[in-house]
Protein backbone atom coordinates (compact mmCIF):
# COMPACT_ATOMS: atom_id res chain seq x y z
CA UNK A 1 0.00 0.00 0.00
CA UNK A 2 0.99 3.53 -0.44
CA UNK A 3 0.08 7.04 0.10
CA UNK A 4 -0.69 9.73 -2.48
CA UNK A 5 -0.87 13.56 -2.46
CA UNK A 6 -4.52 13.45 -2.26
CA UNK A 7 -4.79 11.07 0.64
CA UNK A 8 -2.30 12.84 2.64
CA UNK A 9 -4.23 16.03 1.98
CA UNK A 10 -7.60 14.12 3.56
CA UNK A 11 -5.36 12.63 6.40
CA UNK A 12 -4.29 16.44 7.19
CA UNK A 13 -7.65 17.45 7.36
CA UNK A 14 -9.02 14.76 10.03
CA UNK A 15 -6.00 15.57 11.89
CA UNK A 16 -7.21 19.28 11.80
CA UNK A 17 -3.33 20.14 10.19
CA UNK A 18 -3.18 22.76 7.88
CA UNK A 19 0.06 21.49 5.56
CA UNK A 20 1.78 24.05 3.41
CA UNK A 21 2.44 22.58 -0.26
CA UNK A 22 6.31 21.72 0.85
CA UNK A 23 4.61 19.99 3.92
CA UNK A 24 2.86 17.85 1.75
CA UNK A 25 5.15 17.03 -1.10
CA UNK A 26 7.84 15.80 2.39
CA UNK A 27 5.53 14.14 4.27
CA UNK A 28 3.88 11.79 0.70
CA UNK A 29 7.61 11.15 0.15
CA UNK A 30 8.34 10.51 3.92
CA UNK A 31 4.80 8.61 4.97
CA UNK A 32 4.97 6.64 1.84
CA UNK A 33 9.05 5.26 3.06
CA UNK A 34 8.27 4.10 6.72
CA UNK A 35 4.96 2.64 5.53
CA UNK A 36 6.36 0.63 3.02
CA UNK A 37 8.53 -0.20 6.17
CA UNK A 38 5.78 -1.27 7.70
CA UNK A 39 4.47 -3.75 5.14
CA UNK A 40 7.54 -6.34 6.87
CA UNK A 41 5.16 -7.03 9.13
CA UNK A 42 2.98 -8.74 6.48
CA UNK A 43 5.83 -11.58 6.83
CA UNK A 44 4.01 -12.44 10.00
CA UNK A 45 1.64 -15.25 9.90
CA UNK A 46 -0.97 -13.79 12.69
CA UNK A 47 -3.76 -15.42 12.06
CA UNK A 48 -4.24 -17.12 15.68
CA UNK A 49 -2.95 -14.07 17.13
CA UNK A 50 -4.59 -11.69 19.85
CA UNK A 51 -3.84 -8.52 19.92
CA UNK A 52 -2.19 -6.61 22.29
CA UNK A 53 -3.53 -3.25 23.43
CA UNK A 54 -2.03 -2.70 26.69
CA UNK A 55 0.63 -5.34 28.33
CA UNK A 56 -0.18 -5.88 32.40
CA UNK A 57 -4.10 -7.43 32.34
CA UNK A 58 -5.86 -4.91 34.54
CA UNK A 59 -9.42 -4.65 33.63
CA UNK A 60 -12.15 -2.38 35.28
CA UNK A 61 -10.18 -0.23 37.70
CA UNK A 62 -12.96 0.17 39.79
CA UNK A 63 -12.80 3.30 42.76
CA UNK A 64 -15.78 4.28 45.63
CA UNK A 65 -17.78 6.44 44.02
CA UNK A 66 -17.39 9.34 46.58
CA UNK A 67 -17.15 12.82 45.99
CA UNK A 68 -13.74 14.76 46.62
CA UNK A 69 -12.91 18.08 45.23
CA UNK A 70 -11.69 19.19 42.10
CA UNK A 71 -9.70 22.03 40.53
CA UNK A 72 -10.04 25.11 41.27
CA UNK A 73 -11.68 27.08 38.47
CA UNK A 74 -9.82 30.05 38.47
CA UNK A 75 -6.55 28.12 38.51
CA UNK A 76 -7.49 25.80 35.79
CA UNK A 77 -8.52 29.42 33.55
CA UNK A 78 -5.15 30.86 34.04
CA UNK A 79 -4.17 28.82 31.03
CA UNK A 80 -6.99 29.85 29.00
CA UNK A 81 -6.21 31.61 25.82
CA UNK A 82 -9.44 33.82 26.03
CA UNK A 83 -11.94 33.26 28.68
CA UNK A 84 -15.26 35.16 30.11
CA UNK A 85 -17.47 34.87 32.88
CA UNK A 86 -15.48 31.70 34.77
CA UNK A 87 -15.58 29.93 31.30
CA UNK A 88 -13.13 29.07 28.38
CA UNK A 89 -13.99 31.79 25.35
CA UNK A 90 -14.46 30.08 21.47
CA UNK A 91 -15.58 31.94 18.69
CA UNK A 92 -19.29 31.23 17.55
CA UNK A 93 -19.39 27.65 16.37
CA UNK A 94 -23.26 28.76 14.23
CA UNK A 95 -22.46 30.51 11.42
CA UNK A 96 -25.98 33.03 10.77
CA UNK B 1 29.10 13.28 42.94
CA UNK B 2 26.82 10.29 44.25
CA UNK B 3 23.14 10.93 46.75
CA UNK B 4 25.12 8.89 49.57
CA UNK B 5 28.42 11.34 49.19
CA UNK B 6 25.80 14.32 49.54
CA UNK B 7 24.33 12.81 52.44
CA UNK B 8 27.61 12.30 54.14
CA UNK B 9 28.87 15.89 53.54
CA UNK B 10 25.43 16.83 54.68
CA UNK B 11 25.54 14.99 57.83
CA UNK B 12 29.08 16.13 58.44
CA UNK B 13 28.18 19.89 57.98
CA UNK B 14 30.25 19.90 55.17
CA UNK B 15 28.38 21.45 52.62
CA UNK B 16 24.96 23.44 53.43
CA UNK B 17 21.93 22.22 51.45
CA UNK B 18 21.80 25.82 50.24
CA UNK B 19 25.57 25.63 49.20
CA UNK B 20 24.70 22.42 47.35
CA UNK B 21 22.40 24.26 45.46
CA UNK B 22 24.11 26.92 44.76
CA UNK B 23 26.66 24.50 43.49
CA UNK B 24 24.45 23.03 41.07
CA UNK B 25 23.14 26.43 40.07
CA UNK B 26 26.59 27.45 39.81
CA UNK B 27 27.43 24.33 37.36
CA UNK B 28 24.15 24.95 35.47
CA UNK B 29 24.72 28.09 34.65
CA UNK B 30 28.94 27.25 33.26
CA UNK B 31 27.53 24.91 30.82
CA UNK B 32 24.27 26.14 29.46
CA UNK B 33 25.34 27.54 27.16
CA UNK B 34 27.38 25.05 25.62
CA UNK B 35 25.01 22.03 26.33
CA UNK B 36 21.95 23.88 26.61
CA UNK B 37 20.22 20.85 28.78
CA UNK B 38 18.17 23.15 30.91
CA UNK B 39 14.77 25.08 29.38
CA UNK B 40 13.79 26.50 32.25
CA UNK B 41 16.24 27.25 35.56
CA UNK B 42 14.39 26.80 39.00
CA UNK B 43 16.71 29.81 40.54
CA UNK B 44 14.17 31.09 42.40
CA UNK B 45 12.01 28.14 43.62
CA UNK B 46 15.38 25.89 44.45
CA UNK B 47 16.52 28.81 46.90
CA UNK B 48 13.62 28.87 48.66
CA UNK B 49 13.17 25.27 48.77
CA UNK B 50 16.64 24.93 50.11
CA UNK B 51 15.90 27.43 52.79
CA UNK B 52 12.97 25.64 53.54
CA UNK B 53 14.55 22.57 53.89
CA UNK B 54 17.69 23.63 56.09
CA UNK B 55 15.36 25.17 58.64
CA UNK B 56 13.49 21.42 59.25
CA UNK B 57 16.45 19.44 58.94
CA UNK B 58 17.22 22.03 62.21
CA UNK B 59 14.24 20.93 63.77
CA UNK B 60 13.70 17.46 63.14
CA UNK B 61 15.48 14.35 62.41
CA UNK B 62 13.44 13.29 59.79
CA UNK B 63 15.09 12.94 56.46
CA UNK B 64 13.44 12.06 53.02
CA UNK B 65 15.10 10.09 51.08
CA UNK B 66 16.72 12.32 48.44
CA UNK B 67 17.16 15.43 50.77
CA UNK B 68 18.72 18.25 49.15
CA UNK B 69 19.81 16.14 46.46
CA UNK B 70 19.54 18.65 42.78
CA UNK B 71 17.17 17.06 40.46
CA UNK B 72 16.01 17.66 36.85
CA UNK B 73 12.83 17.28 35.64
CA UNK B 74 11.98 16.76 31.91
CA UNK B 75 9.95 19.32 30.71
CA UNK B 76 6.67 17.26 30.15
CA UNK B 77 6.32 16.00 33.81
CA UNK B 78 4.11 18.74 35.12
CA UNK B 79 5.51 20.94 37.50
CA UNK B 80 3.31 23.34 39.28
CA UNK B 81 3.87 27.48 38.83
CA UNK B 82 7.09 25.98 36.43
CA UNK B 83 6.16 26.20 32.48
CA UNK B 84 6.24 22.60 31.42
CA UNK B 85 6.33 22.81 27.59
CA UNK B 86 7.02 20.08 25.94
CA UNK B 87 9.92 21.75 24.19
CA UNK B 88 7.03 22.55 21.80
CA UNK B 89 5.84 26.18 20.85
CA UNK B 90 2.26 25.36 21.33
CA UNK B 91 2.65 25.00 25.07
CA UNK B 92 5.38 27.56 25.57
CA UNK B 93 3.33 29.47 27.94
CA UNK B 94 1.84 26.89 29.93
CA UNK B 95 2.57 26.66 33.32
CA UNK B 96 0.62 24.05 34.94
CA UNK B 97 -1.80 24.14 37.76
CA UNK B 98 -0.69 20.88 39.62
CA UNK B 99 2.47 18.80 39.82
CA UNK B 100 2.81 15.23 38.17
CA UNK B 101 2.77 12.56 41.11
CA UNK B 102 6.21 11.76 40.47
CA UNK B 103 7.01 15.49 41.06
CA UNK B 104 5.44 15.22 44.10
CA UNK B 105 6.93 12.77 45.69
CA UNK B 106 10.28 13.90 44.37
CA UNK B 107 9.36 17.26 46.95
CA UNK B 108 8.31 15.20 49.11
CA UNK B 109 11.31 13.05 50.09
CA UNK B 110 12.87 16.64 50.09
CA UNK B 111 14.84 16.81 46.48
CA UNK B 112 15.61 19.99 45.13
CA UNK B 113 14.21 20.61 41.50
CA UNK B 114 16.90 22.98 39.57
CA UNK B 115 15.21 23.28 36.51
CA UNK B 116 12.99 21.10 33.38
CA UNK B 117 15.10 19.51 30.66
CA UNK B 118 15.31 20.15 27.48
CA UNK B 119 13.50 16.82 25.23
CA UNK B 120 12.60 16.35 21.82
CA UNK B 121 9.11 17.77 21.53
CA UNK B 122 6.59 15.49 22.64
CA UNK B 123 9.20 12.85 23.53
CA UNK B 124 9.07 12.52 19.43
CA UNK B 125 12.70 11.83 18.45
CA UNK B 126 16.15 9.93 19.25
CA UNK B 127 18.78 13.19 19.36
CA UNK B 128 17.12 16.16 20.81
CA UNK B 129 17.25 17.91 17.68
CA UNK B 130 13.54 18.45 17.66
CA UNK B 131 13.38 20.54 20.97
CA UNK B 132 11.71 23.78 19.26
CA UNK B 133 13.76 25.88 21.34
CA UNK B 134 17.09 25.14 21.24
CA UNK B 135 19.33 21.38 20.60
CA UNK B 136 21.22 19.82 23.34
CA UNK B 137 24.61 18.95 22.73
CA UNK B 138 26.67 16.07 23.86
CA UNK B 139 28.94 16.88 26.84
CA UNK B 140 31.29 14.53 25.24
CA UNK B 141 31.63 16.06 21.99
CA UNK B 142 29.57 18.85 21.32
CA UNK B 143 29.32 18.01 17.65
CA UNK B 144 27.55 15.09 18.40
CA UNK B 145 23.77 14.25 19.82
CA UNK B 146 23.24 13.75 23.67
CA UNK B 147 20.33 11.26 22.25
CA UNK B 148 16.68 11.26 23.07
CA UNK B 149 14.01 12.11 23.74
CA UNK B 150 15.44 12.55 27.49
CA UNK B 151 18.87 14.71 25.89
CA UNK B 152 18.14 17.25 28.50
CA UNK B 153 17.66 15.16 31.25
CA UNK B 154 21.28 12.92 30.41
CA UNK B 155 23.53 15.78 29.44
CA UNK B 156 22.63 17.59 32.93
CA UNK B 157 23.29 14.62 34.74
CA UNK B 158 26.42 13.92 32.58
CA UNK B 159 27.76 17.77 33.11
CA UNK B 160 27.26 17.38 37.11
CA UNK B 161 25.08 19.89 36.93
CA UNK B 162 22.45 17.71 38.73
CA UNK B 163 22.61 14.92 40.56
CA UNK B 164 19.91 13.07 38.87
CA UNK B 165 16.81 14.04 36.58
CA UNK B 166 13.83 12.20 35.36
CA UNK B 167 13.36 11.30 32.25
CA UNK B 168 10.23 9.78 30.14
CA UNK B 169 11.08 6.67 27.76
CA UNK B 170 8.43 5.30 25.45
CA UNK B 171 10.97 3.72 23.01
CA UNK B 172 14.10 4.36 24.38
CA UNK B 173 14.37 7.96 25.60
CA UNK B 174 15.57 7.53 28.74
CA UNK B 175 17.90 4.32 28.15
CA UNK B 176 19.22 5.76 24.57
CA UNK B 177 20.88 9.12 25.65
CA UNK B 178 22.10 7.57 29.09
CA UNK B 179 24.20 5.62 26.69
CA UNK B 180 25.18 8.17 24.46
CA UNK B 181 26.64 10.72 27.37
CA UNK B 182 27.71 8.17 29.74
CA UNK B 183 25.60 7.84 32.40
CA UNK B 184 22.83 4.85 33.96
CA UNK B 185 19.31 5.54 32.47
CA UNK B 186 16.76 3.45 33.93
CA UNK B 187 12.95 2.40 32.33
CA UNK B 188 11.04 0.55 34.90
CA UNK B 189 8.28 -2.14 33.87
CA UNK B 190 5.00 -0.34 32.55
CA UNK B 191 2.78 0.03 35.53
CA UNK B 192 5.48 0.49 38.39
CA UNK B 193 5.88 4.61 38.08
CA UNK B 194 2.72 6.70 38.02
CA UNK B 195 1.98 8.52 34.73
CA UNK B 196 -0.51 10.78 36.00
CA UNK B 197 0.81 14.36 35.11
CA UNK B 198 3.36 13.53 32.39
CA UNK B 199 2.07 14.50 28.79
CA UNK B 200 0.85 12.06 27.18
CA UNK B 201 2.96 10.12 24.19
CA UNK B 202 1.94 6.87 23.49
CA UNK B 203 -0.11 6.24 26.95
CA UNK B 204 0.83 2.04 26.52
CA UNK B 205 4.27 2.47 26.23
CA UNK B 206 5.12 5.91 28.22
CA UNK B 207 6.99 5.49 31.42
CA UNK B 208 8.83 7.77 33.86
CA UNK B 209 12.44 6.62 35.31
CA UNK B 210 15.90 8.01 36.47
CA UNK B 211 18.66 8.87 34.68
CA UNK B 212 21.95 9.39 37.42
CA UNK B 213 25.51 8.84 37.18
CA UNK B 214 25.69 5.42 39.30
CA UNK B 215 23.44 2.06 39.95
CA UNK B 216 22.71 3.76 43.88
CA UNK B 217 21.53 6.54 42.61
CA UNK B 218 19.06 5.10 39.97
CA UNK B 219 17.42 2.72 42.94
CA UNK B 220 17.24 5.95 45.29
CA UNK B 221 15.51 8.01 42.61
CA UNK B 222 13.17 4.39 41.63
CA UNK B 223 12.46 3.81 45.52
CA UNK B 224 11.17 7.12 45.67
CA UNK B 225 8.82 7.38 42.45
CA UNK B 226 7.65 3.84 42.29
CA UNK B 227 4.32 2.61 43.52
CA UNK B 228 0.53 2.96 42.92
CA UNK B 229 -1.17 6.10 42.38
CA UNK B 230 -5.12 6.19 42.21
CA UNK B 231 -4.95 8.70 39.19
CA UNK B 232 -3.30 6.77 37.09
CA UNK B 233 -5.11 3.21 36.94
CA UNK B 234 -2.25 1.66 34.90
CA UNK B 235 0.00 2.17 38.00
CA UNK B 236 -0.08 -1.59 39.57
CA UNK B 237 -1.34 -2.45 42.77
CA UNK B 238 2.09 -4.38 43.94
CA UNK B 239 4.43 -3.83 47.08
CA UNK B 240 7.47 -1.87 46.20
CA UNK B 241 10.33 -3.70 47.22
CA UNK B 242 13.57 -1.92 48.94
CA UNK B 243 16.28 -1.30 45.69
CA UNK B 244 18.80 -0.55 47.92
CA UNK B 245 18.86 -4.11 49.68
CA UNK B 246 19.32 -5.29 46.32
CA UNK B 247 22.34 -4.06 45.18
CA UNK B 248 24.48 -7.09 47.27
CA UNK B 249 26.92 -7.28 43.99
CA UNK B 250 26.71 -10.73 43.85
CA UNK B 251 25.54 -12.59 40.05
CA UNK B 252 26.62 -15.89 40.88
CA UNK B 253 24.52 -18.61 39.46
CA UNK B 254 22.60 -15.54 37.63
CA UNK B 255 21.45 -16.53 34.38
CA UNK B 256 22.18 -14.04 31.35
CA UNK B 257 20.77 -14.27 27.61
CA UNK B 258 22.48 -12.63 25.12
CA UNK B 259 20.23 -12.64 21.85
CA UNK B 260 22.15 -13.02 18.69
CA UNK B 261 19.70 -10.36 17.31
CA UNK B 262 21.40 -7.59 19.14
CA UNK B 263 24.47 -8.32 18.31
CA UNK B 264 24.10 -8.32 14.25
CA UNK B 265 24.90 -6.73 11.54
CA UNK B 266 22.76 -3.28 12.56
CA UNK B 267 25.36 -3.28 15.34
CA UNK B 268 28.47 -0.65 15.33
CA UNK B 269 31.65 -3.30 15.34
CA UNK B 270 33.14 -1.45 18.26
CA UNK B 271 30.16 -1.10 20.43
CA UNK B 272 29.54 -4.69 19.70
CA UNK B 273 33.51 -5.14 20.85
CA UNK B 274 32.42 -3.20 24.50
CA UNK B 275 28.98 -5.29 24.90
CA UNK B 276 31.19 -8.87 24.19
CA UNK B 277 33.65 -7.21 26.91
CA UNK B 278 31.03 -6.38 29.35
CA UNK B 279 29.59 -9.77 28.71
CA UNK B 280 33.15 -11.76 29.51
CA UNK B 281 32.51 -9.76 32.91
CA UNK B 282 29.62 -10.64 33.83
CA UNK B 283 30.65 -14.19 33.17
CA UNK B 284 33.57 -13.52 35.37
CA UNK B 285 31.25 -12.30 38.29
CA UNK B 286 29.64 -15.73 38.18
CA UNK B 287 27.33 -15.33 35.61
CA UNK B 288 25.95 -18.48 33.54
CA UNK B 289 26.09 -16.64 29.92
CA UNK B 290 24.02 -18.20 27.09
CA UNK B 291 23.43 -16.75 23.51
CA UNK B 292 19.14 -16.64 23.11
CA UNK B 293 17.05 -15.75 20.04
CA UNK B 294 14.36 -13.21 19.67
CA UNK B 295 12.81 -14.09 16.27
CA UNK B 296 10.33 -11.42 16.08
CA UNK B 297 13.05 -8.45 16.82
CA UNK B 298 13.07 -7.39 13.44
CA UNK B 299 9.39 -6.99 13.66
CA UNK B 300 9.80 -4.06 16.53
CA UNK B 301 10.49 -1.01 14.99
CA UNK B 302 8.07 -1.74 12.10
CA UNK B 303 5.40 -2.25 15.19
CA UNK B 304 6.06 0.76 17.03
CA UNK B 305 6.08 3.41 14.37
CA UNK B 306 2.85 2.43 13.86
CA UNK B 307 1.10 1.83 17.07
CA UNK B 308 3.01 4.90 19.11
CA UNK B 309 2.30 7.56 16.17
CA UNK B 310 -1.36 5.76 16.27
CA UNK B 311 -1.57 6.73 19.91
CA UNK B 312 -0.21 9.84 19.70
CA UNK B 313 -2.54 10.80 17.20
CA UNK B 314 -5.39 10.75 19.55
CA UNK B 315 -3.06 11.85 22.77
CA UNK B 316 -2.31 14.63 21.40
CA UNK B 317 -6.05 15.89 19.56
CA UNK B 318 -5.79 17.68 22.83
CA UNK B 319 -3.98 20.10 21.87
CA UNK B 320 -6.36 22.50 20.29
CA UNK B 321 -5.59 26.19 21.29
CA UNK B 322 -8.96 26.21 23.20
CA UNK B 323 -7.81 25.49 27.34
CA UNK B 324 -4.30 26.56 27.14
CA UNK B 325 -1.40 26.79 24.90
CA UNK B 326 -0.82 29.88 22.07
CA UNK B 327 -4.16 30.16 20.29
CA UNK B 328 -3.65 31.05 16.43
CA UNK B 329 -6.53 31.83 14.31
CA UNK B 330 -10.34 33.62 13.74
CA UNK B 331 -12.84 30.86 13.85
CA UNK B 332 -13.69 28.12 15.19
CA UNK B 333 -11.74 25.15 12.49
CA UNK B 334 -9.34 27.93 12.30
CA UNK B 335 -7.70 27.90 15.16
CA UNK B 336 -7.78 24.37 15.65
CA UNK B 337 -5.54 23.90 11.96
CA UNK B 338 -3.54 27.07 12.77
CA UNK B 339 -2.77 26.68 16.62
CA UNK B 340 -1.79 23.15 15.77
CA UNK B 341 -0.19 23.72 12.44
CA UNK B 342 2.01 26.55 13.35
CA UNK B 343 2.78 24.88 17.11
CA UNK B 344 3.58 21.59 16.38
CA UNK B 345 7.61 21.06 14.88
CA UNK B 346 7.81 18.63 11.90
CA UNK B 347 8.32 15.84 13.98
CA UNK B 348 5.30 15.95 15.41
CA UNK B 349 3.42 16.52 12.54
CA UNK B 350 4.43 13.25 10.80
CA UNK B 351 3.72 11.03 13.52
CA UNK B 352 0.18 12.55 13.75
CA UNK B 353 -0.08 12.14 9.94
CA UNK B 354 1.35 8.30 10.53
CA UNK B 355 -0.68 7.82 12.93
CA UNK B 356 -3.99 9.28 12.12
CA UNK B 357 -3.31 7.45 8.64
CA UNK B 358 -2.94 4.01 10.59
CA UNK B 359 -6.38 4.74 12.05
CA UNK B 360 -8.51 5.93 9.63
CA UNK B 361 -11.11 4.11 8.25
CA UNK B 362 -10.04 1.39 5.68
CA UNK B 363 -6.55 1.03 7.01
CA UNK B 364 -7.34 0.47 10.54
CA UNK B 365 -6.85 -3.44 10.47
CA UNK B 366 -3.82 -3.43 8.09
CA UNK B 367 -1.42 -1.74 10.20
CA UNK B 368 -3.16 -0.89 13.62
CA UNK B 369 -4.41 -3.99 14.71
CA UNK B 370 -1.86 -5.90 12.71
CA UNK B 371 0.84 -3.89 14.61
CA UNK B 372 -1.22 -5.07 17.75
CA UNK B 373 -0.68 -8.30 17.02
CA UNK B 374 3.05 -8.40 16.32
CA UNK B 375 3.42 -6.82 19.59
CA UNK B 376 1.80 -9.86 20.89
CA UNK B 377 4.09 -11.79 19.34
CA UNK B 378 7.49 -9.79 20.22
CA UNK B 379 6.28 -10.27 23.82
CA UNK B 380 5.98 -13.91 23.56
CA UNK B 381 9.84 -14.04 22.19
CA UNK B 382 10.99 -12.08 25.63
CA UNK B 383 8.42 -14.41 27.49
CA UNK B 384 10.49 -17.76 26.17
CA UNK B 385 13.75 -16.64 26.81
CA UNK B 386 12.44 -15.44 30.64
CA UNK B 387 10.86 -18.69 31.30
CA UNK B 388 14.45 -20.24 32.29
CA UNK B 389 16.72 -17.22 31.95
CA UNK B 390 16.95 -14.00 34.74
CA UNK B 391 18.30 -11.68 32.46
CA UNK B 392 18.69 -10.35 28.70
CA UNK B 393 21.92 -8.58 27.69
CA UNK B 394 22.96 -6.05 24.76
CA UNK B 395 23.74 -3.22 23.45
CA UNK B 396 20.92 -0.04 24.25
CA UNK B 397 21.74 1.62 20.93
CA UNK B 398 23.63 0.29 17.80
CA UNK B 399 25.87 3.27 17.59
CA UNK B 400 27.70 5.59 19.56
CA UNK B 401 26.52 9.60 19.56
CA UNK B 402 26.26 10.61 16.11
CA UNK B 403 26.83 14.28 14.48
CA UNK B 404 24.55 16.88 14.78
CA UNK B 405 22.80 16.82 11.58
CA UNK B 406 23.81 13.35 10.03
CA UNK B 407 19.99 11.78 10.45
CA UNK B 408 17.96 14.63 10.95
CA UNK B 409 16.92 14.79 7.22
CA UNK B 410 15.80 10.97 7.27
CA UNK B 411 13.16 9.66 9.69
CA UNK B 412 13.35 6.29 8.63
CA UNK B 413 17.17 5.73 9.27
CA UNK B 414 16.29 7.69 12.81
CA UNK B 415 13.87 5.26 13.51
CA UNK B 416 15.36 1.95 12.90
CA UNK B 417 18.41 3.05 15.87
CA UNK B 418 15.87 2.30 18.34
CA UNK B 419 16.15 -1.41 17.68
CA UNK B 420 17.47 -2.16 20.78
CA UNK B 421 15.21 -0.31 23.01
CA UNK B 422 12.28 -0.03 21.15
CA UNK B 423 11.04 -4.52 21.97
CA UNK B 424 11.37 -3.02 25.55
CA UNK B 425 8.40 -0.68 25.58
CA UNK B 426 6.44 -3.16 23.25
CA UNK B 427 7.17 -6.26 26.38
CA UNK B 428 6.39 -3.61 29.10
CA UNK B 429 9.74 -4.50 30.46
CA UNK B 430 12.32 -3.00 32.98
CA UNK B 431 15.61 -2.09 31.41
CA UNK B 432 18.33 0.14 32.30
CA UNK B 433 21.56 1.39 30.67
CA UNK B 434 24.76 1.13 32.01
CA UNK B 435 28.34 2.99 30.90
CA UNK B 436 30.40 0.24 29.64
CA UNK B 437 33.13 2.19 28.33
CA UNK B 438 34.24 3.80 25.38
CA UNK B 439 34.33 2.80 21.58
CA UNK B 440 36.36 5.40 19.52
CA UNK B 441 36.56 7.98 22.38
CA UNK B 442 32.09 7.91 23.10
CA UNK B 443 30.20 6.27 25.95
CA UNK B 444 28.89 3.10 25.28
CA UNK B 445 25.75 1.52 27.14
CA UNK B 446 25.10 -2.14 28.10
CA UNK B 447 21.10 -2.62 28.32
CA UNK B 448 20.49 -5.62 31.19
CA UNK B 449 16.43 -5.55 30.31
CA UNK B 450 14.40 -8.18 33.40
CA UNK B 451 11.54 -9.57 33.88
CA UNK B 452 8.15 -7.93 34.48
CA UNK B 453 8.52 -6.06 38.19
CA UNK B 454 12.11 -7.47 38.63
CA UNK B 455 14.00 -4.40 38.97
CA UNK B 456 15.80 -5.39 41.80
CA UNK B 457 17.45 -8.42 39.65
CA UNK B 458 18.03 -5.86 37.09
CA UNK B 459 19.41 -3.01 39.26
CA UNK B 460 21.65 -5.57 40.65
CA UNK B 461 23.12 -6.78 37.67
CA UNK B 462 23.71 -3.24 36.72
CA UNK B 463 25.23 -2.72 40.11
CA UNK B 464 27.47 -5.52 39.90
CA UNK B 465 28.90 -4.89 36.78
CA UNK B 466 29.49 -1.25 37.55
CA UNK B 467 31.57 -2.37 40.11
CA UNK B 468 33.69 -4.16 38.14
CA UNK B 469 33.78 -1.71 34.91
CA UNK B 470 33.87 1.87 36.69
CA UNK B 471 31.94 4.54 35.97
CA UNK B 472 32.58 7.12 33.44
CA UNK B 473 34.34 10.68 34.35
CA UNK B 474 32.56 13.76 34.11
CA UNK B 475 33.40 14.98 30.37
CA UNK B 476 35.66 18.10 29.77
CA UNK B 477 33.27 19.65 27.40
CA UNK B 478 33.70 20.19 24.04
CA UNK B 479 35.24 16.63 23.29
CA UNK B 480 38.22 16.35 25.61
CA UNK B 481 38.01 12.25 26.29
CA UNK B 482 38.20 11.38 29.73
Amino acid sequence: MSINRAQVEHVAKLARLSLSEEEKTQFTSQLNDILQFAEKLNELDTDNVEPTSHIYPIVNVMREDTVKPSLDRKKVLLNAPDQKDGSFRVPAVFEE
Amino acid sequence: MSIREIHRQLAKKERTVSEIVEDSLTRIKEVQPEIGSFLAINEEGARKKAKELEQKLNTSSERGLLAAIPAGVKDNLCTEGITTTCASQLLSNYQPIYNATVVEKLLSSDAIIMGKTNMDEFAMGSSNENSSFHPVKNPWDITRVPGGSSGGSAAAVATGAVTFALGSDTGGSIRQPAAFCGVVGLKPTYGRVSRFGLVAFASSLDQVGPVTQTVEDAAYVLQTIAGHDESDSTSVAKEVPDYLSALTGEIKGLKVAVPREMLGDGIDPAVREQIEKAVKQLEELGAHISEVSLPNLEYAVATYYILAPAEASSNLARFDGIRYGVRQGKNLLDIYEQSRSNGFGPEVKRRIMLGTYALSSGYYDAYYVKAQKARTLIKQDFDHIFANHDVIVGPTAPTTAYRIGEKISDPLTMYLDDLCTIPINLAGLPAISVPAGLANGLPVGLQIIGKAFAEETVLRVAHAYEQSAGTLAIPALGGVKA
